[in-house]
């Protein structure tokens, strides 16, 4: 069980440290969270390691649009897309989370899914397809699951307009 | 429109055996999940492939009363046995997370509470626990706002348990039942109108503390609470526990194993109910509940018996942690003194005009956050129930979502129907408990 140290600290000498690495991805804390910056292409093998690790539970998965906030801070390395998947997963033996973000470009909006690895993202990764359009591959059952099924476009996506509902005053001419 | 919508969606609806592909098939019928050889075996008495002829697909729901709301299940039956079974929600979906972009931070309390309509103290718990971390200010909260805050939350999982014992009741056709559980919960929901104004969608909660102080005789109130339900859970384990039919009716039904619930992500009284002791409260404390004493109840079957046995026994155990609460409760400040997100006292305005515009502003534009994302996870009455918030540095969350336990404990129902009686589907849905404001968001 390998243990997270993002004690910088050590380095005496005024030389930045390298940035800490885990499973040979980027991380970085955010208010005292460890998140995780794997590839697209490591990403279900740095789960599946994780797992291995003791991170048994999927406790959420979702994503964010980020159209409209690309200059948000990310580790050197890691460069910023539009989409980004956002995996938390629970350790219950140590009692420890542990988040991953994992960049997304929006004209091939596709990622692996980690169906194999914990069963109990299905629903939440058809939801992340129904709200944003992130194609899941290998996901057992790629439908949408709150919108109906003949919906045109992806509501949490940053282009998509929220609908408006004419309001009619009394006694208005118009 | 991207090019990535223009694809076969697919059907959401559960499709007969002909039509699926055999992955498919194996997925439904749960077996991916890391399942034991023995637990294999046990579901050996179902026919491998059935004929087409002797098997039918009903639909139950969506508005069927013992779906809880708007849940619709798809059920392939062969007789009285299911043999497999799909969920499928979203009738209720009422974009709560696009909402949620719009609403500032002061605001976001309304929408939240509004999720899981059960608990919702629990909800804008976790969202002012995220917001308060992304401010950098979860440490300065005074004391006796955490303490209100556990105060609210212990009696907020006790009327939602007691509401489940009342439809779990009805469920299973103990109606009287049904009538003494709305009666102990509206006693707690009498509490919450005192202290917040209104039954439901309170808006209590919020970033640096809590809306209101206790109002006078808060704590004669809640010592009534705490001598009416002891005995009126005494009457429900005369009416239900002890009773053969109630036995009868849910011990064996539902079964799950820790590692199904493991794999799934079933949170609250489903994993608990298998034996696996994982409660937030004690496991990853929040609050202030490392400095109190409750047990954390289990089960050991994983059975629709354990997991009612557990939440009636929660109840007790809330009344414990309520009781240590009214000892320590102190006095002081219910919001935090910090002029960026308390609103200055109504009396100043009166006198000063640079407090009347600081009171306009904070209503009106919100207090900005800084830049980040954070996720926070609590136990609610039906498991985690987790936060993430990503902030762009302005007064609207940049993203906001919620995980939402009944969500994802819903994709349980599948593994605990399968090879069940088609009369046992209503207690397999009553015990876990889903509420679908939450579950559709």
């Amino acid at each position: 069980m390998s243990e997270i140290d993002l004690d910088t600290s050590s380095d005496i000498g005024g030389m930045p440290a390298a940035p800490p690495e885990i499973h040979g991805c980027p991380v970085s804390d955010s208010r005292g969270q460890v998140v995780l910056h794997p590839g697209r292409d490591r990403y279900v093998d740095v789960v599946k390691a994780l797992a291995d690790e003791g991170y048994a539970m999927c406790a959420d998965l979702t994503a964010v649009d980020y159209l409209e906030y690309m200059r948000r801070p990310l580790p050197v390395g890691v460069h910023p897309e539009r989409f980004e998947v956002v995996v938390n997963l629970l350790d219950i033996t140590d009692r420890r989370r542990i988040r991953l973000r994992v960049q997304v470009p929006a004209d091939d909006a596709v990622i692996a899914s980690l169906f194999d690895v914990h069963p109990g993202t299905e629903a939440m990764e058809r939801e992340v397809y129904d709200m944003f359009g992130i194609v899941f591959t290998d996901h057992p059952d790629p439908s949408r699951i709150l919108m109906p099924e003949d919906w045109i476009g992806h509501p949490l996506r940053k282009d998509y307009e929220i609908g408006k509902i004419p309001v009619q005053f009394k006694g208005s001419h118009s | 429109m991207s090019a990535t919508t223009i694809r076969d969606e697919g059907a959401q609806e559960m499709r007969t055996r002909s039509e699926l592909t055999a992955r498919e098939l194996l997925r439904e019928v749960g077996s991916v999940l890391r399942m034991s050889e023995a637990e294999a075996a046990k579901l050996g008495d179902l026919p491998d492939d059935p004929d087409e002829d002797q098997t039918m697909i009903i639909n139950m729901g969506p508005q069927h009363p013992s779906t809880h709301g708007v849940l619709r299940l798809m059920l392939e039956l062969q007789g009285e046995t299911v043999l497999r079974c799909k969920p499928i929600i979203g009738y209720l979906h009422t974009g709560m997370e696009k909402t949620g972009e719009q609403l500032t931070f002061m605001q976001g309390g309304t929408n939240v509470t509004r999720m899981d309509y059960l608990s919702p103290l629990n909800n804008e718990l976790v969202f002012s626990m995220a917001t308060e971390q992304l401010l950098g200010i979860d440490g300065d909260i005074p004391e006796r706002a955490v303490w209100m805050r556990m105060l609210l939350s212990e009696l907020n999982r006790m009327s939602s348990h007691l509401l489940f014992m009342a439809t779990n009741g009805m469920d299973l056709g103990a109606v009287s039942m049904m009538i003494y559980g709305w009666r102990e919960r509206e006693e707690v929901l009498r509490f919450f109108q005192k202290v917040t104004g209104l039954r439901m969608n309170h808006n209590f909660i919020r970033p640096g503390g809590v809306a209101a102080d206790l109002p006078p005789g808060w704590r004669d109130d809640v010592l009534r609470l705490l001598e009416v339900i002891p005995e009126r859970l005494d009457e429900y384990d005369i009416l239900m526990t002890g009773q053969p039919i109630w036995r009868e009716r849910l011990q064996g039904v539902g079964v799950i194993t820790p590692d199904e619930a493991l794999a799934l992500g079933a949170t609250g009284p489903i994993l608990r109910s298998t034996g696996v002791a994982w409660d937030l409260r004690r496991d990853l404390p929040y609050l202030h509940y490392d400095q109190v004493d409750f047990d954390v109840i289990v089960g050991s079957y994983g059975d629709a018996f354990d997991r009612y046995a557990i939440r009636l026994n929660e109840i007790r155990e809330s009344m414990k942690i309520v009781r240590q609460i009214l000892d320590v409760m102190p006095m002081g400040d219910y919001r935090i003194q910090n002029k960026k997100v308390t609103p200055p006292p109504r009396a100043r305005i009166d006198e000063s005009m640079e407090a009347l515009i600081h009171h306009f502003k904070i209503f009106t534009e919100g207090f900005k956050v800084p830049e980040g994302e954070v996720y926070v996870g609590i136990e609610s009455p039906r498991g985690e129930v987790g936060c993430y918030i990503a902030s762009d540095g302005s007064p609207t969350p940049y993203r906001m979502h919620v995980r939402a336990p009944s969500f994802v404990n819903i994709q349980c129902l599948p593994h605990m129907m399968r090879g069940g009686l088609v009369a046992d589907a209503v207690a397999v849905i009553s015990s876990v408990d889903p509420v679908l404001g939450e579950v559709d968001r």
